[in-house]
């Protein structure tokens, strides 16, 4: 089955809170092999100004990848996540990410780019607090490639 | 953090080598949630096309940075970061050794300043991330790979996911 351009513009709005925790930050710190303490120690990351640990700057990535999931999920949408490579990704900071953060993703579909046979698709998470701040937005491009 | 005034366009800011082999795989891909098989399924890896089992490429970018982070001390300052994923990174099964020759794979990494802003002082930090092909070649795996790292005020995160104050 191809994409379905008419998903473009589509919003699929967020699927549930997601609640930064400590240990998350301390175990997505290690797999990226950070050593910052400001991602270990909380009187280190306090010292520094902050309420809580930070998150590494490509820990939204969680967040991006389920709010994505909801989209290669949807049988409309005609994505084969077989074929799904992943080939640009941007995040910008609005603050940084924080332990204790409770946090919202919207999923947008920006663009369907058709490429021979297969299709890059561009979506945009959009990440704010409950109370609507901005926090964080993630492009993320995705090459579906054709079938054989 | 390093002055912002001592920095010119091409300053270098490091370099660094990143071991990565199978259980870094597997560690990442609990620590982010992403389970693709290509990147603990040689099998899997193989029937898709590729040369075998390849590292996240959420992983290189996300490990490549970490030069960034211990250069300005301060991940919070790093406000925007992007790449392009333009080749796989092997990661051979095997451990210990770190060539793809002999198992596993070494990430290169460096650093240096590719734009400044006086403006609204930022320096924009261009990655250099290449790592050897299953034949041993290097191949820069991450294009355009460019940190935004912030040298103004940071933003006040007081409590959590609250109110600015």
């Amino acid at each position: 089955m191809a994409i379905n351009q008419d998903i473009v513009g589509r919003i699929y709005p967020p699927a549930g809170t997601y609640t930064v925790g400590r240990e998350k930050i301390r175990e997505f710190a290690a797999a990226v092999k950070a050593t910052s303490p400001l991602h270990f120690e909380v009187q280190a990351a306090q010292d520094a100004g902050y309420s809580d640990l930070i998150a590494p700057p490509t820990f939204a990535i969680i967040l991006a990848q389920k709010a994505d999931a909801a989209l290669i999920q949807d049988p409309e949408a005609g994505i084969d996540f077989s074929r799904v490579v992943h080939a640009d990704q941007r995040f910008t900071h609005h603050r940084p990410i924080v332990a204790g953060d409770e946090l919202l993703t919207e999923l947008h579909v920006d663009s369907v780019r058709v490429m021979g046979a297969g299709a890059m698709l561009t979506t945009r998470e959009e990440i704010t607090t409950l109370e609507g701040e901005a926090v964080a937005t993630c492009i993320s491009s995705l090459l579906v490639r054709a079938e054989d | 953090m390093p002055n912002f005034a001592d920095l010119e366009k091409g300053t270098e800011i490091g370099s660094r080598q990143i071991p990565v082999t199978r259980a870094d795989l597997v560690a990442y891909a609990g620590a982010s949630g992403d389970f693709n098989p290509i990147h603990w399924n040689e099998r899997f890896a193989t029937e898709v096309g590729l040369p075998g089992v390849i590292a996240h490429g959420m992983f290189t970018m996300g490990s490549a940075v970490q030069l960034v982070t211990d250069w300005v001390g301060d991940a919070g300052a790093i406000v925007d970061y992007q790449t392009r994923f333009s080749k796989p990174v092997p990661v051979l099964d095997a451990d210990g050794a770190a060539s793809p020759a002999s198992g596993g794979n070494v990430i290169s990494v460096a650093g240096k300043v590719g734009a400044l802003d006086a403006d609204a002082r930022t320096a924009r930090i261009d990655l250099t991330v290449t790592a050897p092909d299953t034949e041993g070649k290097d191949q820069k795996v991450l294009m355009k790979a460019q940190a935004l790292v912030s040298f103004g005020k940071k933003p006040q995160v007081i409590k959590g996911s609250h109110h600015f104050r």
